[in-house]
């Protein structure tokens, strides 16, 4: 019996549950809400490539730090004072420094960053090649020493055989 | 060959341990600021004690000068503030301060409970200024030499040993 009354509450909470859901707006999570302008569009792209001083694993997009609130708004102040991304991105790297862009620049700095792996992976390819290589020779001249050795026992059993 | 093939692998791991050792014991707060050997973004903003008067880096050409970077608010400022009382009263260097995003009247009665070290103050209302210098975490105190030029930046509130190891040696320098 208190199963079923249980069961009852807790349909009729579902049932609530759903129905205020139906009559919430959704929050728009991710993407562009349709009421975006062309300018908000772009903002929140240039803010998805700009890194929060304060936290600094999220971008100024997605940071609610104060400081990320008030560079929020200078960018937007520049942007509708007719700058260009570039001219933008310029203004905070004079401020904060290239640690502010999530792409860092490619310059002879950060030429370990951008080249590093690549180069590892083109020693690995080589190192690979060259054990490799040397494996092959190694297999290749034990076949035929070990061929001939294998025919004169195979022959000596034969012919150890053929006494019996 | 033979030792190739032990030091090679060897010498991998020393330097993997090398940049590991240097890397994690960096601070990742501590982002250098690319204003070091630039000239002070220059303001004009009113001071904190004289609304009616006004303060820009022009002003003080000529001499060698901290910025201090606090706010009522910041909570890291008053474990830092000793420091700053006791370096007014030996009187080395003038330490003008930013009150960064802050009311004014709460800026006054900071100043009026933990002892004003300041020769004078100014009002960022906005955090304008602050942009302009870069600040992401008060408080920060800026060296700025005789031309005007930014020298030095510490992040964070001062210590006695960064005081007296980088500031101090650094302040006495620029003033000859």
């Amino acid at each position: 019996m208190m199963a079923v009354m249980a069961r009852a509450v807790l349909a009729a909470l579902l049932l609530a549950c759903t129905a205020a859901a139906t009559t919430m707006d959704p929050v728009p999570q991710g993407g562009n809400a349709p009421g975006m302008s062309a300018l908000d569009v772009r903002l929140k792209r240039l803010e998805s490539e700009l890194r929060c001083l304060v936290c600094q694993n999220q971008t100024l997009a997605d940071s609610n730090a104060d400081l990320a609130d008030d560079l929020r708004r200078e960018v937007r102040t520049l942007a509708l004072s007719g700058k260009s991304d570039e001219d933008i991105k310029a203004y905070l790297v004079a401020r904060y420094g290239d640690f502010v862009l999530y792409n860092p620049p490619v310059k002879p700095v950060t030429w370990a960053l951008w080249f590093g792996p690549f180069s590892l992976l083109v020693a690995g390819v080589v190192v690979w090649w060259v054990v490799l290589q040397r494996r092959l020779r190694a297999a290749a001249g034990e076949t035929t020493d070990a061929g001939t050795t294998n025919d004169e026992k195979a022959r000596k059993l034969l012919d150890d055989n053929s006494d019996d | 060959m033979r030792v190739l093939r032990w030091t090679i692998p060897f010498g991998i791991f020393v330097v993997l341990v090398a940049f590991l050792w240097v890397g994690l014991s960096r601070d990742p707060r501590e982002v250098p600021s690319p204003l070091i050997g630039k000239p002070a973004p220059t303001f004009r903003l009113s001071k904190l004690q004289a609304p009616g008067e006004t303060l820009s880096p022009a002003d003080l050409k000529g001499s060698v000068w901290l910025l201090n970077v606090w706010a009522s608010w910041c909570v890291s400022c008053r474990v830092e503030h000793p420091l700053l009382v006791q370096l007014a009263q030996e009187n080395v260097v003038p330490v003008y301060g930013l009150d960064y995003k802050d009311k004014p009247d709460d800026g006054r009665a900071w100043l009026a409970q933990h002892g004003n070290p300041y020769t004078a103050s100014i009002v960022d209302r906005d955090g304008r200024v602050g942009i302009d210098y870069g600040v992401y975490g008060v408080p920060e105190t800026f060296v700025i030499d005789k031309m005007g030029v930014i020298r030095y930046k510490q992040i964070g509130p001062l210590t006695d040993e960064a005081l007296q190891d980088k500031i101090l040696p650094l302040v006495r320098q620029l003033q000859q």
